[in-house]
Formats: structure tokens, sequence, C-alpha cells
């Protein structure tokens, strides 16, 4: 089962660290971690991404309510929240397949942000979910490289990660 | 913190002061190039903190431990940079482990030396992160004093723990203006909800066995007359983990003593028979439930505990009251009704009846032979109820588990979680400084090899502190699994040595006498309890002396072995 915590932290030296080696110790998986730091800057947000089951999801919940940088830890509901993703790709550019790949960027309304006459450069938002279709659709018109930034996620309406 | 009416000092001094202003009154610690201002400063205050100095950090460290553990004070341990850290290291897991209270502190080279690998340079932080609660890496000396507080209050708060300081040398000899504060309140404990409290209530007065199991959460927290009261009034029996061993008097007729891998027969069997089992500060540990796929299957189960990830973590529990112990146990008590439960009664009776069957057939076998249960006798009979047992690990320290007359709480200090070997002489200097009061420790050869340098610190100190040295010859437990799980394979565990731990002690400065049988062990026990100072007693045992009642690794209830022909 794939879950997303938002976790609520002090912007202070090495709590990444704890945070990830969190995870590493209990032997715990994740999937896609990212961290930036919020409206105040005393304080980030980190999105961890993971797949486990329910008792997996609540130690790893309640292990990071531990940790004394930690100031908030929350569970968010697919359903009464908001996901997205940024993709950078870079995918070779022939003529054979060149007019295939606008065409998918223009349905997945992604953006060719840099463009030669051997390669290019294509920026994807949105659902992890549609992130790989987009990979999947790229993969036989031959990807060079490519970077996700992991999910970031809100709550829907009023909920906050209170501070 | 800091304003215009601060006193100008160097971060050394602020060290000082402020360890002083949070009531620490001893430090154990070893010198080194980085703390040498830190070291200077304690040198002048040395009328207001006492430092002991031990022969390497390790032992310094378990000092720590063994002082928080029998005052349930915060142990305070420094050390240099490199080396002096990583000395550190099993120490403070150990601490851990056991969650035992304590602030290790280190100096680091100069902070424009971090990170170019300079002599002595190790990132102290990097390598604690998982053993310690918290750990903090100073860059400013304003903020010295307030990150020293800190650290004081994440070890005494909810489930203690080991924090760690690292000071840079420049950070040391900086100076701002220092105000002396309080020393730190632990923070607020979450209370359970009042519902939850009534379901329990609800459980208790559907069960007709109940069991209460305590563990170190519960041990030395002020909690055995609560307990007692509550055993009392819902008809229930009482055992412990490991680490809640001296939490409950011996004498206690419904105490049944430590359950799991080699705990006593009647508590590891009525923890399987009991309907409801109460845990109180456990963790479910491997050690204590056996195989967990077939733990207490038939009871249900409620856990008290402070820290909200213990809940469910190791043992799928029915109910989970996280938040204050005592405050839980208390508002249990006051809600439920009055219970009797003559059947559960007799079954503990039945219980305690076979345990003594099987300890006096063990007994009749070895006819006059120096049995570690001899040992222990003799100990609890000189012993009072103020004197500190520490231990080392191994079957020395099972038997220890099984068979000394714990009389009040905080009086032993073993290491649990981790099982340290190496960890008692250390933490038995620590206790006896503590408390002031006697302090056997009991060992065994394996495991005082480790750290017997501190022999040196026991005779410095003059600390009365009595070493009971099982000696077989062999590492006994690992033996001990060879024999039963391999085949007699005696890999590794036969200690071909030739050292002579009376003439040892007499090197170090210490009197020693050796006991071969039980009568010569109470002439030398005696003497030792008498002497002001330490005293070692080579105690020499059969290595074929097994710990039982044995439950195998994996195994469960069912499995357990209760003698070995």
């Amino acid at each position: 089962m794939r879950s997303v915590i938002a976790i609520y932290v002090e912007n202070k030296y090495g709590v990444l660290t704890r945070v990830s080696g969190l995870f590493m110790r209990r032997g715990f998986n994740i999937d896609s971690l990212t961290v930036g730091e919020t409206d105040d800057p005393d304080f980030s947000r980190i999105t961890i991404s993971l797949n486990g089951d329910e008792s997996t999801r609540e130690q790893v919940i309640n292990q990071l309510k531990k940790l004394h940088n930690v100031k908030r830890v929350k569970l968010l509901k697919t359903a009464s929240s908001v996901e997205r993703e940024l993709m950078l790709l870079k995918v070779k550019n022939t003529p054979d397949n060149r007019s295939e790949i606008m065409a998918a960027a223009e349905i997945y309304r992604a953006k060719v942000i840099d463009y030669t006459t051997d390669s290019m450069c294509i920026e994807v938002t949105g659902e992890p979910t549609k992130i790989n279709a987009f990979i999947d659709v790229m993969k036989p018109l031959g990807i060079v490289e490519m970077c996700r930034t992991g999910v970031v996620a809100l709550e829907r309406g009023n909920s906050i990660l209170e501070k | 913190m800091q304003n215009a009416q601060g006193v100008p000092m160097t971060g050394a001094q602020i060290v000082v002061e402020t360890l002083i202003e949070q009531g620490v009154t001893d430090v154990f610690g070893y010198p080194g190039g980085q703390v040498l201002n830190l070291y200077d400063e304690l040198y002048k205050a040395s009328d207001r903190i006492n430092h002991v100095l031990t022969a390497h950090e390790q032992g310094a460290a378990h000092a720590a431990d063994g002082y928080s553990r029998v005052t349930g004070k915060v142990g305070v341990v420094i050390a240099t940079s490199g080396p002096g850290a990583t000395n550190l290291v099993t120490g403070i897991a150990t601490a851990m482990l056991d969650s035992i209270p304590m602030v290790a502190i280190t100096g680091n080279v100069p902070t424009t030396l971090i990170g170019r690998d300079s002599f002595q340079e190790i990132d102290i932080t990097g390598i604690t992160l998982p053993i310690t609660k918290h750990n903090f890496f100073v860059n400013d000396v304003t903020e010295l004093a307030d990150t020293i507080r800190e650290a004081f209050r994440i070890a005494k708060s909810g489930r203690p723990g080991p924090v760690l300081i690292d000071i840079p040398k420049d950070i040391q000899t900086a100076e701002c203006e220092f105000v002396k504060g309080e020393a730190v309140e632990p923070f607020p404990q979450e209370i359970a909800e009042d519902s939850e409290i009534d379901r329990a209530v609800e459980l208790i007065g559907q069960a007709e066995r109940p069991y209460i199991y305590i563990g170190g959460g519960a041990a030395g927290r002020g909690m055995t007359k609560l307990i007692m009261t509550l055993a009392e009034k819902i008809d229930a029996y009482i055992g412990c983990t490991f680490m809640g061993l001296s939490a409950f008097p011996n004498s206690y007729d419904r105490f049944l003593g430590m359950q799991g891998m080699h705990g006593q027969y009647a508590s590891s069997m009525a923890n399987k028979e009991a309907d409801l089992i109460i845990g109180i500060g456990v963790r479910f540990s491997d050690r204590a439930t056996g195989n967990t796929a077939k733990y207490a299957k038939h009871a249900k189960i409620i856990q008290l505990d402070t820290d909200l990830s213990e809940i469910g973590k190791n043992v799928k529990v029915d109910l989970g009251l996280i938040g204050s112990i005592v405050s839980s146990c208390e508002r249990i008590l006051e809600r439920c009704e009055k219970r009797e439960h003559p059947e559960w009664n007799a079954t503990i009776a039945g219980l305690k009846k076979e345990a003594k069957r099987i300890q006096d057939a063990a007994e009749q076998k070895a006819g006059g032979a120096m049995t570690p249960k001899k040992v222990f006798d003799i100990i609890n009979e000189i012993k009072d109820k103020n004197t500190v047992i520490a231990t080392d690990v191994g079957q020395h320290q099972m038997w220890a588990a099984q068979y000394v007359d714990f009389e009040r709480a905080r009086r032993f200090a073993s290491s649990g979680g981790l099982g340290t070997m190496g960890y008692g002489l250390g933490a038995a200097i620590g206790a006896q400084i503590a408390s002031g009061d006697k302090t056997v420790l009991i060992t065994g050869d394996g495991s005082f090899g480790m750290n017997l340098n501190e022999l040196a610190t026991a005779v410095t100190y003059n600390t009365p502190v009595v070493i009971v040295l099982f000696n077989n010859g062999v590492l006994g437990m690992v033996r001990q699994w060879q024999t039963l799980f391999f085949d007699k394979r005696y890999s590794n565990t036969v200690l071909e040595r030739k050292t002579d731990f009376v003439k040892l002690a007499d090197a170090f400065g210490l009197p020693a006498s050796r006991a071969a049988t039980p009568e010569e062990f109470k002439t030398a026990f005696c003497r030792a309890m008498q002497h002001d100072g330490p005293y070692l007693i080579d105690t020499l045992i059969d290595m074929d002396e097994f710990v039982l009642p044995m439950l195998p690794p994996g195994g469960s209830i069912e499995d357990m072995i209760t003698s070995v022909d």
C-alpha cells in the first residue's frame, strides 16, 4: 500500500539525515523523499512516499514523531489531498520520433524546455501515475536520462499541517 | 537567554557552570587534546563538581550509565574528540537500548578544521545518530548553555535516553555572556484518554486470569506500591522483563519473577496461561516473549507506555494506553472493581510448586558442589537491602536475574537490551559512587576480560565494589548454545588462558581470594563485604553449569528446557 506522509521539521543542521536515517535503520523503504523550506525559514517540510502495510506505516509515523526536530507528522489520504510530482526527461530527437514525442507531450501537457538536433528535454508535472504513464510512452522512443522530484502533497480544503 | 546581566565566560566555563546548574555533582571521563579547556575549568571547579577519571572512555560511559540506573539522575560522561568519542559508542548504545538518561559531552577539532580529516577529528554526531535520543553539534558559543539544558531535558523526558553534545575546541575558548538558569523539568507527558481507561477497566472486569507484566519503563519510577495495590485489587500476578528486575521485592507473594528466555518457570507459564496481560513499560522484546507469532494467543493484551511507537510494535495489542503510565495505572485502579479469582490463585500455586520441584531436583543433582545457586544463596544471606547488584553479560547475568533477592527498586545495573559484555565493572563503579552503598559486581571470566582495566579506577578511588568473578574457563552462554544447538562443537568458547585473577588483583592493588567451595566463598564474601574498598573473589564453577530454564531462540513456552542431562 502506497502512503504519503508530510513532516514539518525544524530547519536545522542534520534534520534530513535524522529523518532519512530512521527509514534505513528501521528497515522501511522510501519511494521518494522531498524537502524544502516553508514560508517560515525556520521550518522545512518533508514529503515522503512509501510502500508498506498499515502496521509499518503506523510505526513509521510514530518513530518520526519521536525525533526531536520533527514538529508534526501527518498521513495524507489520497482522497483528501492533492499530489504533484515534476519530471525532467531527455529523449533522443530523430526525424523518425520527433512528431510522436511532440504529440505525446501535448497530450500530457508537458513542455519542451530544451531542443537540439539530437535531443529534447521535456518537463512534465502531475500525479505519480501520470508521470509513470508518460515514461512508458517515452521508453520506446529512446529516453537518454531522466530525473523526478518525488511527490509533494497538500491536503485539500482548510486542513493544514499545523505549525 | 544571553542578555546584558550575564557574566562573560568562555565556552568551557559555560559547560561546567551549566552542568552545575543542572544539578550535576559527579561526572565521569577522560581528558584529551580537544577538551583541555574543559578539563582546565573542571580543575578550577573541583570543589563543586567531582570528576572521576576512568581507565578507558568506555568505562566512563558505563559508569555514567550505572550512576543513572541507581539514582534516576542523568549520568554525565566527557571524552575528547576522535578515539575518545568513538570509545563512548558502546556505552551510549547500551544506555539507548535500556532507556537510560545520559548526557555525553565530546570535544572536537576547531570549527575551522572540521571536515578536513584533521588529527583526532571524527563525525561523532553522525556516528551516534542512531544510538542517541538526539545529538547536537555546537557551532555558536551563544547557543551552548541552552543546548546543554535542552540535552538534559531530552535525556530525562518521556522515555529517557542518551544525548550527545559535540563541542569544537574554538567554541570552548570563545566567550559570551552566561546567565545562570534553573534545572530543567522534563517535557509534560501525554495522558491516556478517559474512554481508553474505561476500556481497560472493562477488559479487567472480563478477565479471569489477569497477569501484570512490567518492564524497565515501570521500574524505579516510584510505581511499586501502585502496581501492588492494583494487582491486589484485581487479583492479578506480576511478572517482569529483565529490565523490570528490582522494581518488586522478590519476597512479594504476587511477584513471580522474570519471564522469557531464561525466565522463571512460574512467570513464563503464568504469562502463557493468562487471559489478560497488562504490559506496563515493556516492549515485548523477543527475549521476553519468545516467538511472537505464538505469544499469548488466547489472551487480551493491554499495553501502557509513554512511547507511542512501542504500542503494538512487537506484539499486536488489544488496547494501547499512550502517555504517563503512572496516570494510567492510577486511573485504572480508581475505576476498577475488586475482583477475586480462586481458580487463578490455584493455578499459580501449582506453577510455584512445579518451579520449586524443578529447582529442588537440580540442587539435589548438584549435591555439595559449587553451583551458581549456592553462590547467590550466600550473597542473598549476607547482602542488605541497599546493596547494589551490577553484572556483566552472559550466564552469570542470567543467574543473577534468577537468584538475586532484590528488596528495593534501583538496586540493579545490568545491560539488558544491548547485552554489553564488559559493561559491569565501569557500571558498578558508577553505581557505587552514585549510591554510596556497597556494590556487588557479578561477572564472568569472559566479560571481565573485556574491561578489567577499570580495576585501576576502583583502586584509585577506593570504591567498595565486591567483584564476584564466576570463573569457568569458557564463554559459558555461547558454549551453552553450542552444547544445545550445535552438537557440542565448541568453536572459540574455551578460554585456554592462564590468567591468575588473584595475582592480577594484587598487581592492580586490591585484595582478592579464590573460592572453590561454597564454604570458601562464604568466608571470602564476608571478608569482601567488610573490606573498605574493592575486593575480588575468583569464584570457580563448573563449565557445564547451565542457565535453566531456557526457551530456545525463536521457540515458544511449549519448548521450554528445564533440565539437561
